[in-house]
């Protein structure tokens, strides 16, 4: 009887109750430092070829400049920019953000995003980056799923912290 | 007299062969890789003796030619020439690849005029009228050499890169700003728009004053003129080739020297 209902049970978590997501938790550290901005951050997915798959955010300053608001220095973002930031044009909606402060941030990313709608499903590798001005530059990987179930994290050492990535079908 | 001075030594260093210890021309831009509104970059023009320091002269900007990504030219702004070196800045206005360049196009000439050696340079047109007739002992050649860097603002573009079809030139196969420690990149070397095969290409990184050694990368041309690098590390790189063949257009001139140097930044992973 127990058995059954179990069965049944996991049934039903096996139906497409929920769309596919990626839930990550990204620390930025805090930095005693004389002169501290907030790093810009790109979040993006690589597919085996290393090359992007999909720009999930990128948190840079927004403030109205007459050089451009911050993008001035989106290359400072060095592997975003040559993978994809440099052909994009920026803002994009449901991608861009202004830079996010000292802290732990939960970040949801499902398939209704809209570079992840058209994603196939398979072996990625998340990429997070981050540079700060009059500071350093670190870059995290952390291979997962996309429409499946996976569990991964990084430590970061510099520029970023602990970074954890659960993936769900 | 100092300007005379100055200016033999540019053109000893310019058409030295490999071999000698041969003072460097360069370009250096202040970055390689740019975004936003109008981006603008400062250029450092200079020869010198280590990479990359002012420690001789400043190069001759006369015929520098700054290509814009739809291949139209723009003119270099706020130049200015002093000791060791000449600066100028351009502004981005477009997104794309910028290719910036020295020319150097002349012809030598020596011979010997009241029993003393005269010494000249000049164009080719300016050749047939400056240098008299039947002078004594005529020695001529012709030399032709390129100064270049690369700068983009945004995303690439090869509208600038390609080659004019003279003299020794580089074609890029790898894009010139997109170059990163640990990445192979390959290049093709031109005489004259078509690919020279076994030319020496000798690559020096910068910051040459905090090391013992140059620590240069020779590589060869195969057959289709191509070469590749592997770069070792980070850093702004100064990549030369020379070559001398007897394609002149002054008839008196038995020898013709080419020259090639480009300036190029390769970041790290």
């Amino acid at each position: 009887m127990r058995v059954q209902l179990t069965i049944a049970l996991s049934g039903l978590l096996a139906l497409p109750a929920y769309s596919a997501e990626i839930n990550l938790n990204l620390q930025i550290p805090q930095l005693n430092v004389a002169e501290y901005h907030r790093p810009y951050v790109a979040i993006w997915v690589e597919g085996p070829d290393q090359k992007a798959a999909a720009n999930l955010a990128v948190w840079y300053q927004q403030k109205a400049t007459n050089e451009g608001a911050g993008t001035k220095w989106l290359p400072d973002l060095r592997q975003w920019w040559r993978r994809s930031g440099r052909t994009l044009k920026v803002p994009v909606d449901g991608v861009t953000g202004p830079t996010r402060p000292v802290g732990k941030h939960a970040l949801q990313f499902t398939d209704r995003h809209p570079e992840l709608a058209s994603l196939p499903a398979g072996d990625y590798t998340l990429v997070v980056e981050a540079a700060r001005e009059v500071g350093g530059r670190e870059l995290l990987k952390i291979p997962f799923k996309w429409r499946g179930a996976s569990d991964g994290s990084a430590q970061g050492s510099s520029e970023l912290g602990l970074v954890t990535l659960a993936s769900k079908p | 007299m100092k300007q005379t001075l100055k200016f033999a030594a540019l053109a000893l260093a310019l058409s030295l062969p490999l071999a000698a210890q041969a003072h460097k021309a360069w370009l250096q831009p202040s970055q390689t890789v740019l975004a936003g509104n109008n981006p603008w970059v400062t250029v450092d023009a200079a020869v010198s003796n280590d990479l990359f320091y002012f420690n001789h002269v400043p190069l001759k900007t006369d015929n520098l030619a700054i290509t814009a990504p739809d291949g139209s030219q723009v003119a270099a702004q706020n130049s200015a020439t002093g000791k060791y070196r000449t600066v100028f800045d351009v502004e981005l206005k477009q997104t794309g690849t910028y290719k910036i360049g020295v020319l150097n196009d002349y012809v030598v000439g020596q011979w010997d005029e009241d029993g003393k050696p005269k010494r000249w340079r000049g164009t080719a047109a300016a050749f047939a009228t400056e240098v008299p007739k039947g002078a004594k002992n005529l020695q001529v050649s012709q030399s032709i050499s390129r100064v270049e860097t690369f700068v983009t603002n945004g995303s690439p573009n090869d509208t600038a890169l390609k080659p004019s079809g003279k003299g020794l030139e580089l074609v890029p196969v790898t894009h010139p700003n997109d170059l990163f420690a640990g990445d192979e990149a390959k290049f093709r070397m031109q005489v004259d728009g078509k690919p020279a095969a076994g030319i020496d290409v000798e690559i020096v990184r910068g910051n040459t004053r905090y090391r013992n050694a140059q620590d240069e990368i020779k590589v060869k041309t195969d057959a289709k003129g191509e070469f590749t690098v592997t770069w070792p590390e980070a850093g702004m790189y100064w990549l030369e080739a020379t070559s001398e063949d007897k394609k002149t257009t002054v008839p008196q001139a038995k020898q013709r020297r080419i020259g090639y140097v480009a300036t190029l930044e390769v970041l790290p992973q």
